[in-house]
């Protein structure tokens, strides 16, 4: 197990490394963008610029980045937006709201989709459970940022329940007060339609399966009542594969989603990334890339490990 | 022994050959056979959700081929005066909905300068007056629904003079008014566009910080206002006059209708009818225009058609270097495949938004916009679509059959395309009916995020669309509302016929249902 989680973790690396060079390399080759004449920081931007070696050949360029990364975490300097400060530091600022509302919206969608998954499967081929497959396919189908709309439109507009961008910190008070809450709910529901439908989804069928199995009728014959029986056996025999699915969800809440962040004006990682691609800020575009490859590779190993942890049948990296 | 004495001695005339002249072959079967397209046609059929998707599809892409045809507008069509208009069907227009009719709370001057709109062209700009209120602080407010269209009202343009004459000579034939008489106005924000050109009445205070609360008389109308000459023809006009102009008591105080200036005329227009002249109908769109004045209707087919094209086009780019890959990995195996996977597995886990960006970035001058998203979608699509077949090949190598064919000394190639491909094909089918909604919606995303930017005279994006929208979210929701709705119905849609081919193609669910 050990051995195959070390296995997992050096390819990632190298995944990871190869897909750096290639963005690196590709992004050296556009045209460097002009500093911004704006006071002092030119000349610290400058400065850096000289540091990093821009007029040397790409691969010392590419040598010194590694170098700064490697020993002193440093990604570079914001040259046309936030100029001066540290790319890190930036992003670790934005992270805490995308975090939250993702977070937020996974465990709003953990319960209600597990708990219609389990309905939809224990009223299988009744009419609950077509009616809940109806509504399944329309909300995996239909794109997050038409909810955005919607929410925006009836609850925030219309009804006035809501604002309709996310509270700023300083009217706010703090992250976790109560008015930032309620002004991050109109993201945190659009995001968790279809986390909700996908999660039912994965439940009623795994859970539909595990149904029919033998030992569910063993463990009906041997006494048990069906809320038992359904309890202890088949739900825990679902959860290896439901389980693994949360997981991989909740690694996802760091990368949070692009377009409904730009909607709803929150500040996050999504919002930055954009805005890095519009101004062309290729030092924020080159670490915020590589966040989000790391996301997508490490939800694919905790996925997959967790398979193992989860499961005991399951025996990872053995050769048989 | 026994069995000898048993038989009884037959004669052997009595012995005659019954097949002596007919040839022996097996009994043909009468039944038509069912082939694997057929057998999964009969299937799909049966699954009536997948066919009402498979018929919306179609329906929407007809929609997406045919109407920027029939059109009367085209993408680059944009109203300088018709924007964010309401939706409006010539059909329903009597019925008292999609009537490009406007629900709004005016006050009191709004309410009046409304109203004096129809008063002039004798259309009714108030469609229902619904109730009158005042406010906590005292304000008068009308609750009425206003027809955004004839609200438009006036407008001053700058007229060149073959364009001028061409304009009278077509009211003298039409006998239709378009040339009002000029309004009288002092307040320099009001000689061009349509900012004043409602106003050919009294204002209050006519200064430029003028809040344009009309001066009314004794029974509450307002007084009008224009521009007078003792000259009946003034700048040339001699064309149809409105009612009202008849000379004055002393029969030589006639209205202006025109004034010379460096380049031509300055006129005054109802633009409604001033539409009507130059597009040859009344402004009337179906689903409204959006704040830059295009044409929804149009816009959305348009992007509709380039979402369609993008992404089967993808997909079948996909379709090909994806079952090629896949082919060789699955059918080569060993070293080969753990090469190839090894590749594949690298471009899997680059994020899509890197790969669009970079090729924005490098690609977009050289070779345009369009086709540098479609190598972003297609550098990174195909991986999925390689798995899939390898996937296949990898279940089908190993069978009698393939084993059979190669003793019979079947090259690689005609096990590969003969023998392989055409039991793994529905699979492969379904992988990209379902990739379809996916391209539509990253594309439709990154438009909106203007990361790419599909804009341009002929092309717009379901994606730029919504963008458009936004902004109008909570005034005029419906610029939003027709593009949104169109993507929901396009991706359950497919999504829905993906599932539906998915099972027609699963075999072992043959007979399931009965």
């Amino acid at each position: 197990m050990g051995k195959y989680i070390l296995k997992r973790v050096l390819l990632m690396f190298l995944t990871m490394f190869i897909i750096m060079t290639m963005s690196f390399i590709l992004i050296k080759l556009l045209p460097l963008p002009a500093v911004r004449e704006m006071g002092r920081d030119v000349n610290l931007i400058l400065a850096k610029r000289e540091k990093m070696g821009y007029n040397k050949p790409i691969l010392v360029q590419y040598y010194l980045f590694l170098k700064n990364i490697i020993t002193e975490w440093d990604w570079g300097v914001g040259e046309q937006m936030y100029e001066g400060l540290n790319v890190w530091n930036v992003m670790m600022q934005k992270l805490p709201y995308t975090v939250l509302v993702n977070l937020y919206s996974i465990l709003l969608a953990i319960p209600l989709g597990l708990a219609f998954g389990i309905y939809a499967a224990l009223k299988k081929n009744k009419w609950q459970d077509h009616l809940i497959s109806t509504l399944v396919m329309i909300f995996i189908s239909v794109p997050n940022y038409v909810y955005a709309f919607l929410i925006q439109y009836f609850l925030c507009f219309r009804l006035g329940w809501f604002p309709l961008q996310l509270e700023s910190l300083s009217k706010a008070g703090s992250l976790f007060s109560w008015k930032m809450f309620s002004s991050m709910l109109p993201a945190v529901f659009s995001l968790g339609f279809s986390t909700v439908a996908s999660l039912t989804r994965y439940t009623r069928a795994e859970l539909s399966e595990v149904l029919t199995g033998d030992y569910m009728l063993l463990a009906r014959t041997k006494g048990l009542t069906k809320a038992q029986a359904i309890s202890r056996h088949a739900l825990r025999n679902a959860m290896v594969v439901i389980l693994p699915m949360i997981i991989g969800e909740f690694i996802g809440i760091l990368g949070g989603s692009l377009i409904i962040e730009n909607i709803f004006g929150i500040p996050g990682v999504g919002s930055l990334y954009i805005t890095s691609i519009n101004v062309r800020d290729y030092n924020f575009f080159m670490a915020m890339s590589m966040f989000y490859t790391f996301i997508g590779l490490a939800s694919g190993i905790v996925n997959d490990i967790s398979y193992g942890l989860i499961d005991p049948r399951i025996r990872m990296g053995s050769k048989k | 022994m026994m069995n000898e004495q048993r038989i009884p001695e037959i004669p052997a005339e009595k012995f005659r050959f019954i097949q002596q002249d007919e040839k022996i072959h097996d009994e043909r079967i009468k039944t038509k056979p069912i082939g694997y397209f057929k057998d999964a046609w009969l299937r799909f059929v049966r699954n009536k959700s997948a066919v009402v998707a498979f018929v919306l599809i179609i329906l929407l892409v007809l929609f997406a081929v045919i109407v920027p045809f029939i059109s009367d507008y085209d993408v680059n069509f944009r109203s300088g005066y018709y924007k964010t208009m309401q939706p409006k069907s010539r059909l329903f227009a009597g019925l008292g909905f999609w009537d490009g009719g406007r629900q709004e709370n005016l006050n009191l001057d709004s309410y009046n300068a409304v109203r004096a709109i129809g008063t002039e062209t004798g259309r009714n700009v108030i469609m229902r007056e619904n109730r009158v209120y005042t406010d906590a602080k005292g304000v008068e407010y009308h609750d009425v629904k206003v027809d955004s269209y004839y609200r438009v009202g006036f407008a001053y343009l700058n007229l060149t003079p073959e364009e001028y004459r061409k304009l009278k000579d077509y009211q003298d034939q039409t006998g239709i008014q378009v040339i009002y008489p000029l309004s009288r106005t002092y307040n320099i924000d009001f000689l061009q566009g349509n900012a004043g050109a409602n106003y050919w009445y009294q204002l209050t205070n006519e200064a430029s910080t003028s809040t344009g609360t009309p001066a009314l008389d004794e029974n509450g109308e307002p007084i009008p206002n224009y521009l007078t000459s003792p000259e009946k023809d003034k700048a040339g006009y001699d064309s149809l006059r409105v009612s009202w102009d008849n000379g004055g008591e002393d029969g030589n105080t006639w209205l202006v209708y025109a004034q010379k200036n460096q380049s031509g005329y300055r006129v005054r227009v109802d633009y409604y009818e001033y539409f009507r002249y130059i597009y040859g109908q009344e402004p009337c769109f179906l689903f409204g225009t959006n704040g830059y004045g295009q044409d929804i209707l149009t816009c959305l087919a348009a992007g509709a058609r380039l979402s369609f094209l993008l992404a089967i086009s993808v997909s079948l780019i996909n379709f090909v270097i994806g079952g090629v890959y896949g082919a060789v990995e699955g059918y080569y195996g060993g070293a080969v495949d753990m090469v190839m996977e090894r590749v594949s597995d690298i471009l899997y886990d680059v994020p899509f938004m890197v790969v669009a960006t970079l090729f924005q970035l490098h690609l977009a001058q050289k070779v345009g916009v369009l086709p540098s998203l479609l190598f972003a979608f297609v550098l990174t699509g195909w991986v999925g679509m390689a798995a899939r077949v390898r996937m296949q090949f990898y279940r089908f190598k190993g069978h009698e059959y393939v084993l059979a064919a190669r003793t019979l000394g079947a090259s690689d190639r005609r096990l590969i395309f003969k023998h392989i491909y055409p039991n793994s094909l529905g699979t492969i089918i379904t992988g990209s009916v379902l990739a379809i909604p996916g391209v539509i919606f990253t594309e439709s995303m990154l438009s909106y995020l203007h990361i790419i930017n599909l804009e341009t005279s002929s092309l717009t994006s379901i994606g730029t669309l919504l963008a458009a929208g936004q902004g109008y979210l909570s005034t005029y929701p419906h610029i939003i509302f027709f593009p949104a709705l169109f993507i929901s119905i396009l991706m359950i849609s497919f999504n829905l016929f993906g599932n539906g081919l998915r099972d027609a193609f699963n075999p072992s669910l043959r007979g399931a249902e009965d």
